[in-house]
């Protein structure tokens, strides 16, 4: 009985509702989510990595995919890489807004949609320009005991000893 | 291979796979091939551009990451490699001692009879066979085809089985809310976490954290490499030096060494 009362209710507010619904929607623009431009575009006709449409809808799929890659067969590609997505889409700024703020890009939408995430409980939600490790070119360090050396070095019975770990005698 | 759970390489693959990739590849190989190709003096040989991978190629079981730790380099009272490490991960402390989390650390050893000391760096062994991946529940705990063992802390649930495990007490819990954390060394509360070899340096090309502090200070204690190329730094040293592993009975076949212990 008290469903059926409900049930009735719900049809009625629903019926008074529609008509209405267009014109609320068109009414009030600021309660769609501003989102946070983008740091850069990888071209100009394609904004994203991905066209902009299949982000907004896949974005999720790219980033799952890529972990698993990522952490499983150490494949490091940059294009659906989240800590690029945050490179790019957050400001470096010390200020910057925080996973949380309306005014993060990720959470501009998440918070609209009511989508609850926890990739930023972990995850850093800012970029970290200042991390040694883009500062370096692959490459250029000691190539895990392979190091490079110059020729005198190389023909100096000192350093080999010494880079083969021995004792030397002076 | 010890983990059901490893993928095999390729089985990620995507179907829309971004030419954006392959054009990397083709570029980055065509970059190698230049620099092999130019002229050194006779006689001259650079062991170099050997281990640069492609980014977006799989690691595979032909390398095996280690390391070789010279005690006899290791200075009492330097801790180096472990501030590089906090450093390089983040690792904050809460001031508590027993529980903060702790990747690397210097262990002193006395020997009771002659009263000598000597100190070593202490970190995940990166077993060939490792307890944590053989009791985890989940199949967080991991062994990487390059010999590096990891956390997938996405399914990590926090047992701290593996913790329990480990016989060199190298894994620690994360029991604090974290922020702030660094790009590549996501870390979070409720999960278990260990030395990663630094794996996102080794992945580029480069040396664990600890490893160039230790030699920038021009200490060489530390010599990391792949134990499975027989030209690697670390190859030469481990066929030339006597090295152990620590606690060999288990028959864990770890990938650090050590020397002078
Ligand atoms: S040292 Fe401990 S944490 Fe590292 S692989 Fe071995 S058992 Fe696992
Ligand atoms: S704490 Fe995490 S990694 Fe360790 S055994 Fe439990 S689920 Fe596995």
């Amino acid at each position: 009985m008290r469903i059926t009362v409900i049930k009735l209710w719900c049809t009625v507010l629903a019926l008074g509702l529609l008509p209405g619904m267009p014109a609320l929607l068109n009414a009030d623009d600021s309660l769609l989510p501003v989102i946070p431009e983008a740091q850069h575009r990888v071209s100009e006709a394609q904004g994203c990595v991905e066209p902009v449409e299949k982000m907004r809808k896949d974005h999720m799929e790219y980033i799952l995919h890529q972990r698993d890659e990522t952490m499983y067969e150490g494949i490091r590609t940059r294009q659906h890489s989240l800590v690029e997505c945050i490179n790019c889409h957050v400001s470096d700024a010390p200020d910057a807004a925080r996973y949380g703020s309306t005014e993060h890009f990720c959470s501009s939408c998440h918070k609209y949609a009511s989508v609850q995430i926890d990739c930023f409980q972990c995850h850093a939600d800012r970029p970290v320009k200042t991390s040694r490790h883009n500062s370096l070119a692959p490459g250029t360090m000691r190539l895990h005991g392979k190091s490079v050396v110059e020729k005198d070095d190389l023909l100096n019975d000192k350093l080999q000893a010494t880079a083969a770990g021995g004792t030397v005698h002076e | 291979m010890t983990n059901s759970r490893q993928l095999q390489p390729g089985a990620l693959s995507m179907s829309n796979k971004s030419s954006f990739d392959s054009y990397r590849r083709r570029f980055l190989g065509g970059v190698a091939s230049t620099v092999a190709g130019m002229g050194v003096a006779p006689g001259v040989v650079l062991h170099s551009v050997g281990h640069a991978k492609p980014a977006g190629d799989a690691v595979t079981g032909d390398v095996r990451w280690g390391m070789l730790i010279d005690t006899n380099k290791c200075a009492a009272g330097c801790d180096d490699c472990v501030k590089a490490c906090d450093d390089e991960h983040g690792l904050t402390g809460f001031d508590r001692p027993e529980t903060d989390a702790q990747w690397i650390r210097k262990v002193t050893l006395k020997d009771k009879q002659t009263g000598h000391t000597q100190t070593l760096p202490l970190l995940c062994q990166h077993c060939e066979k490792p307890p944590c991946v053989d009791v985890c529940p989940t199949g967080a705990s991991f062994r990487r085809e390059d010999g590096i063992v990891l956390v997938d802390k996405h399914i990590c649930i926090g047992c701290r089985y593996c913790m329990m495990a480990c016989p060199y007490k190298a894994r620690s819990f994360v029991h604090e809310t974290l922020q702030d954390q660094k790009p590549f060394a996501p870390r979070g509360k409720g999960t278990v976490e260990s030395c990663t070899f630094c794996v996102h340096r080794v992945d580029n090309d480069r040396t664990p954290a600890c490893v160039e502090a230790c030699t920038a200070e021009n200490h060489n204690a530390m010599v990391f490499g792949d134990m499975n190329d027989p030209d690697s730094e670390l190859s030469r040293q481990l066929k030339k030096y006597n090295s152990r592993q620590i606690r060999a009975d288990l028959e864990l076949n770890t990938g650090v060494r050590y020397r002078g212990i």
